[in-house]
């Protein structure tokens, strides 16, 4: 039987897709009305701090960000492919190694909270 | 994803060009495209948290920065792709799971009908705890 890495590219980015179609845009629209000068309650800095220190915080927060960059990740490399960049196995370690150190990233500053 | 193939293969020319060729095609890829806005959102959130880790200053400077023109423009495009994305994901749901109840299959609109449903409510809980309104 041939053997595939689908499943493992695949699964985070349904998951992440999903995730992000649920999530994303109330987010989007809380920093867009922080923007606007109505900041949420929730974007102050001592209720986000004691959000982002609690270790359920960075759990979630962790979560969401490395789906949603995984997700992103394989749909921007289908749609490189779909333009015409054939140049597949670097386009997916360049997408997949960014979403991955992004998320290593955001995992250095939650624990330097 | 290319296969490997022996001797000399046929390598189409492909460009981006067939996007343009028929509204359906331009759908697709504003579907698509949703990714780097998605992305670039989660970008600046993974930022917001360098901020936030430095302190209250530091956090006071991203808020700053949340309104600028350049960042009202990307979060109204951002709000709108990522709710394209959503209600493409969730009509596509009936497609990746079909429920089936006895011998009939539950219709499309009834599982992306429940999801827009629990979409809208969440949306709701989030900005309320999040004291948003």
């Amino acid at each position: 039987m041939a053997r595939s890495n689908k499943p493992i590219v695949w699964g985070p980015f349904a998951a992440g897709g999903t995730l992000t179609a649920f999530l994303t845009p109330a987010l989007v629209t809380l920093t867009l009305l922080a923007g606007l000068g109505h900041v949420p309650d929730v974007l102050a800095y001592e209720r986000l701090h004691a959000i982002a220190a609690h270790w359920l915080g960075k759990a979630a927060l962790i979560t969401v960000i490395f789906l949603s960059l995984w997700s992103v990740a394989h749909r921007l490399r289908i749609t490189l492919y779909d333009i015409g960049v054939r140049a597949d196995t670097g386009v997916a370690v360049a997408v997949y190694s960014a979403a991955g150190l992004a998320s290593i990233a955001a995992a250095v500053f939650l624990f330097r909270l | 994803m290319a296969e490997e193939v022996s001797r000399k293969p046929y390598v189409r020319e492909m460009t981006y060009r067939w996007i343009f060729r028929h509204p359906r095609y331009l759908r697709y890829m504003a579907r698509e495209f949703s990714c780097l806005f998605i992305g670039g959102w989660t970008l600046l959130m993974v930022w917001g948290l360098k901020q936030l880790a430095e302190g209250p200053a530091a956090w006071a400077a991203f808020l700053e920065c949340l309104k600028s023109p350049a960042s009202i423009v990307f979060h109204v495009l951002a709000l709108g792709f990522a709710t394209y994305h959503s209600i493409t994901w969730f009509n596509l749901t009936p497609k990746a799971l079909p429920l089936q109840i006895g011998e009939a299959f539950v219709p499309d609109a009834v599982i992306a009908g429940a999801h827009y449903a629990a979409w809208a409510l969440l949306s709701l809980v989030l900005l309320k705890l999040a004291g948003a309104y």
